[in-house]
């Protein structure tokens, strides 16, 4: 066992680790963060995204030895401290971007990557950009509309709602 | 102008804060103290006997509490099968045993040969790894008309073969329908599969059993659809535990398509070791486990023939199909290829005669049951297919063809045993026609083609059967449950309410949706309305969610109960307002008296029901809490068209979903927003069907794609956005709120308007293609158009 | 996952001498090893994380012009670095996903040699030199089949150098799953010749199509190798293509990799 230490959604946090202990397991089982989830254990689901360093990365494929002495953040640290959502989530709520919700932090952390980097992205970048963060509830069209308006595009034409 | 609440309008989903936060409650979260995790040592070949089974060193390794075997549960229940088929002469299907742990046997690829429980996962499954087992392998049964062959080695050594049934539907009927393929004008014959599937919700399996000495009660905490029928058929068949001792958890659930209906040996088995132990026991399946344990769908290989005569009407269907069972009969598995399937081969159809075969069939692979749809997709895929083949075979529109042949008079009484109370399909063809754009379509098409493309227009019908479902019905073909669905309204004195439902909401929002129609029919807010289900302590005894049962079955529930709170606070509020029961009006929360003036507020007589001052206790009770369990008279009809446009690259025979266009008939919606999301993620199960997922097994029984690297799940880029339209609606005649259920139909009518579609584009290319099977990859597009 | 010790050395001389304990093991971005390990598939009794070497990061130029990139520059770097190599950047950004690609690295991925990985097209189409922590290795030299390379036991891939081509051009035609290459190919045109390698089609890993190079060096055009053809014979046949399916998209995406880099 080692001691690690990081800073997860601007707290200070620690916990012992073992070498093979992975960053999704520590924060879930160790620091009790169980917003970030586990789909998969072959690196595609992207339920367990976070970001490290401030770059989205799949916390189950990622040792948590890794990650002592990062800055993490995770689905729980998105909304405000009142628990205002911030305006991803609130588009996810507002197109019915989630159905059962487990893929749903991962989608969002994904998102706030994509936003970060690209503010205005084309569909077909937002789609590219999930290629590691599977959904098997909205056949992602909500998904794909709440990232789109949540980047401030016009969504009002796309069908169905 | 859209509705801001009550029925028919899309509310932000409540359930979403958390979801959205990080605050869900999904059975992985739930830790018990000082629980012990469990490792199942799984087999990992298809068909073994077992001879020995040596735990002696496993036992002695660190942090190890018990390792069980098969023989730990001798005199233990084995896993119950839901459903007894009757075969075509009369006879009960054969029927397994099927045990916790493997006995004598393993059976497939992932059965359960040994349970080891430890202080860590890590420590169970390093022990897991001691254990000594010697099988001795026997050739394994995959193929299904092998399986069926003289001298086939049998899964099941104490059954006469690996056929569990053969059921003839309507078997009376057969003569008739022979005859009239001998008199056919054309017959059109067509051989496919439905490929098998993984269901995949994104939330693996979780059990975890508690056991309290102190009481003597057991508590399960599982990723179920349905706890209460985890709860009788684990406490009354598997460990004898009566309902009264044993709960039931089922809190978030990360989706289950089916696949978490069924009652499973984990769950069982964590339950019965937490007693044995005195320690809570836990279970989290990884992806690969669960690619080998999870009830897979589908799987069935079909001959259909569509008999014809000269002005193009049908008139005879025929069906030859073999349904994959696996190596066990899973909790729903026999209704599926049968009272799920051939109750549904008229399709939107008025053929006069019908007769579907299944052979039902035991092999070494994963048990098979019920996923999205289950036996509707099979069965509207088939006939949706063989329908455009005819089409094209006789040169005719597919739609004209289509539309020819629709039931237009309701209700109607297929030949095959369901009576289809309303629908318009002639309006669900005129709402895709107005939203899919057919007209625009071969300028599209040439517009590919000026790309190198070939383009390819795919349109079918579906109807369903779901709001399932009546239960004397039900029974009498084969059910050993009843389908009911319950509710508990519990009024709270200041005028809230909490619904308790045996219907279970995994991604459905009816913790959302429920209130919409409580609140409507009392005309208060629907904040003041709270849902609650998935605990067996909280709600009454239901039947949980699958078959889009739950808002025209579980919500019937909900309506009936509030009928009697209604009729029981219009009493109160008569009392109150010193006026005659008949002329009380309740509107917008408030009592008052028909002509008058004079009214009370809805919570000032929910008041009075607990604080009972100035009360007609002589006449009734106080309190306010009713509970109604609503069978349904029939199930209900969902209907729809979709359409169905891809482009194929010939050079890789890659297919693109370039549009996709769904309209369905629903009867009344409650909350269109919620109906659409159901829809899409239907139409992208199926559209996955279609293009890429594939559960294969080799000639050993080892499942190919046995993991996200080989089962290929649609992501976002392999679709686009759908078209999605539910304005024409009949309601449902036989239900409250006249609603039929949206939850299956997107995964039931999808593949084949995309099968449709790539055969279009490739016929429009000059090859001579019929047919491709699904999953209609690129390696299999580009070899059909090259043999 | 059995359990490992961990080390995270900051130099390579400290990185080789911790991996020159028995069963100690190389960890690049981990996402080929990590997933390996859950399944238990591979017991190492250390893991070295290369991440925190800093001269194993990043890209550069050569004197020569050769595009340098360090072992543990993940491909989100490479995918980024469309000004100094546009071909190799293109492959780097359709590897995995964006999550993969950032913690994924070019030293991890050839160290690696998956049969059906991209930068093993790159590297051998570009006719690369692997330089590690001891010696130089050019990619023909590389290669030995899948999963088989000229690395020894402890040895790491510290740099990886790209004489930059002409023209260039990846074409992947993605496994629907793994999304990895169900078939890529990587077409480079240098003043002394046309490489072509491919990858994700053969039993035998990574391989060039001489056949294809010949006749692109004569005319590099689609047309000129619109007729050839390759033998079907060892490609890989699965779930998702027939080997002459594969054999089929070799000849398809070389002609749009040429197309696309003309």
């Amino acid at each position: 066992m080692s001691h690690v230490s990081m800073t997860v959604n601007g707290k200070q946090m620690s916990g012992d680790a073992e070498g093979r202990t992975l960053l999704s397991q520590f924060l879930r089982e160790t620091l009790g963060l169980t917003g970030t989830h586990v789909g998969c254990d072959t690196s595609q689901c992207g339920a367990c995204v976070v970001h490290v360093d401030g770059v989205a990365v799949k916390s189950c494929t990622m040792l948590a030895m890794e990650a002592d002495g990062a800055d993490i953040s995770t689905i729980e640290g998105q909304a405000a401290e009142d628990g205002t959502l911030n305006a991803l989530q609130q588009a996810f709520q507002d197109h019915h971007g989630l159905q059962c919700g487990f893929c749903t932090p991962g989608m969002i952390m994904s998102a706030a990557d994509l936003l970060k980097n690209n503010p205005t992205p084309t569909e077909a970048e937002v789609r590219h950009h999930l290629e590691g963060n599977i959904c098997r509830c909205t056949g992602y069209h909500n998904i794909v509309k709440a990232i789109m308006a949540a980047s401030g595009q016009d969504v009002s034409s796309i069908a169905a709602e | 102008m859209p509705k801001d609440h009550g029925i028919g309008a899309s509310p932000k989903r409540r359930e979403d804060v958390r979801f959205l936060s990080g605050t869900g409650n999904y059975t992985d979260d739930i830790n018990v103290n000082g629980q012990a995790y469990v490792h199942f040592l799984r087999s990992d070949v298809a068909h073994g006997r077992i001879k020995t089974i040596n735990t002696d060193a496993a036992s002695a390794m660190p942090g190890v509490l018990k390792i069980f075997t098969g023989a730990d549960f001798e005199g233990v229940g084995g896993i119950p099968c839901g459903w007894q088929v009757t075969d075509r002469h009369g006879e009960p299907m054969q029927e397994p045993a099927h045990p916790v742990l493997a006995q004598g046997k393993v059976r497939y690829v992932g059965d359960q040969i040994a349970a080891v429980v430890a202080e860590t996962v890590e420590q169970a499954r390093d022990a897991a790894e001691a254990i000594e087992v010697d099988l001795e392998e026997l050739p394994a049964v995959v193929d299904m008309k092998a399986a069926l062959a003289d001298g086939a080695t049998k899964v099941h050594d104490d059954l006469t073969s690996n056929l569990c049934y053969d059921w003839g539907f309507v078997e009376e009927n057969k003569p008739a329908v022979d005859a009239a393929f001998e008199a056919a004008a054309h017959v059109t014959t067509l051989e496919l599969r439905n490929n098998r599937l993984v269901a995949n919700p994104m939330e693996p399996r979780v059990a975890i059993g508690d056991f309290n000495r102190g009481t003597g009660d057991s508590t399960l905490y599982t990723t179920s659809q349905n706890p209460h029928v985890i709860r009788l058929l684990m406490g009354a068949f598997v460990l004898g535990i009566p309902e009264h001792k044993l709960r039931v958890v089922a809190p978030d659930v990360g989706g289950g398509f089916g696949t978490k209906i069924f009652h499973y040996a984990e769950e069982a088995f964590c339950t019965f070791a937490a007693k044995a132990l005195n320690r809570a026991v836990k279970w989290t399946s990884t992806r690969s486990e669960a690619f080998i344990s999870d009830a897979h769908g589908r799987d069935h290989v079909t001959k259909i023939e569509l008999a014809l005569d000269a002005d193009n009407n049908f008139t005879a269907i025929r069906t030859d199909t073999h349904a994959n069972m696996g190596a066990y009969l899973s909790t729903f598995a026999p209704s599926v290829p049968t009272w799920l399937h051939g109750t549904l081969m008229a399709g939107n159809y008025k053929t006069p005669l019908i007769y579907v075969n299944v052979k039902a069939v035991f092999t070494n692979t994963v048990p098979v049951d019920a996923y999205r749809g289950a036996g509707r997709p099979e069965a509207t895929y088939q006939l949706e297919r063989v329908i455009d083949k005819a089409a094209r075979e006789l040169g005719v529109d597919p739609i004209a063809l289509r539309r020819q042949n629709f039931i237009t008079e309701f209700p109607y009484a297929t030949p095959v045993a369901v009576e289809y109370d309303t629908g318009d399909y002639h309006g669900t063809m005129d709402a895709l026609e107005k939203i899919a754009d057919f007209s625009g379509f071969e300028a599209r098409r040439k517009d590919s083609e000026a790309r190198g493309k070939l383009r390819g227009l795919g349109v079918n019908c579906y109807i369903e059967a779901c709001g399932i479902a009546p239960s004397n019905l039900v029974g009498q073909l084969g059910a050993r449950a009843g389908l009911y669905e319950s509710a508990t309204v519990r009024v709270n004195a200041t005028g809230g309410l909490v619904v308790m439902t045996g219907s279970h909401s995994h991604g459905q929002g009816h913790e959302t949706s429920f209130p919409q129609v409580i609140a409507e029919m009392i005309g208060i807010d629907e904040s003041m309305v709270e849902i609650e289900h998935g605990d067996t302590d909280k709600a009454p005894m239901g039947m949980g969610t699958y078959g889009s049962r739950s808002l025209a079955v579980g919500g019937s529930a909900m309506v009936r109960a509030t009928e009697k709170i209604i009729a029981k606070t219009k009493k109160i509020a008569a009392h109150l307002l010193e006026a005659a029961e008949a002329d009380i009006e309740l509107k917008d929360g408030t009592f008052s008296v028909a002509g008058t003036d004079k009214s009370v507020a809805w919570g000032d007589v929910t008041l009075a029901a607990y604080v009972p001052h100035n009360y007609p206790l002589e006449d009734i009770e106080p309190g306010l809490e009713e509970t109604a369990f609503y069978d349904p008279a029939n199930f209900t009809y969902p209907s729809g068209a979709y359409a169905c446009e891809v482009e194929v690259d010939p050079e890789t025979g890659k297919v693109t979903i370039e549009a996709f266009s769904a309209a369905d008939d629903f009867g009344n919606v409650v909350n269109p927003m919620i109906v659409d999301g159901q829809v899409h993620g239907g139409i992208g199960q199926g559209i996955g069907q279609a293009l890429l997922e594939n559960a294969a097994y080799d000639e050993n029984g080892q499942l190919l794609s046995a993991s996200y690297m080989d089962y290929a799940m649609p992501r976002a880029s392999d679709v686009p956005y759908y078209n999605v339209d539910h304005s024409s609606q009949t309601p449902c005649t036989h239900n409250p709120l006249g609603v039929k259920g949206c939850g299956e139909a997107g995964a039931i009518g999808s593949p084949p308007a995309v099968v449709n579609a790539v055969v279009d584009a490739l016929q429009s290319g000059g090859h001579k293609v019929d047919h491709v099977d699904m999953p209609v990859s690129p390696s299999r597009v580009w070899a059909a158009m090259n043999a | 996952m059995y359990n490992f010790d961990f080390e995270k050395p900051s130099t390579i001389a400290d990185a080789v001498a911790a991996l020159g304990d028995d069963e100690a093991q190389a960890l690049g971005g981990g996402q080929t090893l990590i997933p390996t390990l859950k399944q238990r598939l591979a017991s190492p009794s250390k893991l070295v994380s290369l991440k925190g070497i800093g001269e194993m990061q990043g890209i550069c130029i050569a004197d020569d012009g050769a595009v340098c990139i360090g072992g543990a520059s993940c491909h989100a770097d490479v995918a980024g670095s469309s000004d100094v190599f546009a071909g190799l950047a293109g492959l780097a950004g359709g590897i995995g996903d964006p999550a993969v690609r950032a913690r994924g690295t070019i030293g991890g991925s050839l160290a690696n040699n998956d049969p059906a990985a991209c930068y093993p097209a790159a590297a051998l189409g570009c006719g690369a030199t692997i330089i590690t922590n001891n010696r130089a290795i050019v990619a023909d030299d590389y290669f030995e089949g899948m999963f088989a390379t000229a690395l020894e036991e402890g040895e790491i891939v510290t740099e990886v150098r790209f004489p930059v081509p002409e023209a260039s051009n990846y074409q992947k035609f993605e496994q629907p799953a793994s999304r990895f290459a169900l078939v890529g190919v990587f077409v480079a045109k240098y003043a002394d010749g046309v490489r072509v390698a491919v990858t994700g089609a053969s039993e035998e890993g990574v391989f060039r199509w001489a056949e294809a190079e010949a006749a692109l060096s004569a005319n590099f055009s689609a047309e000129a190798i619109a007729d050839l053809k390759l033998d079907s014979d060892g490609m890989i046949a699965d779930l998702h293509g027939t080997s002459e399916y594969r054999a089929h998209l070799v000849g398809v995406l070389t002609r749009r990799a040429v197309a696309a880099a003309a």
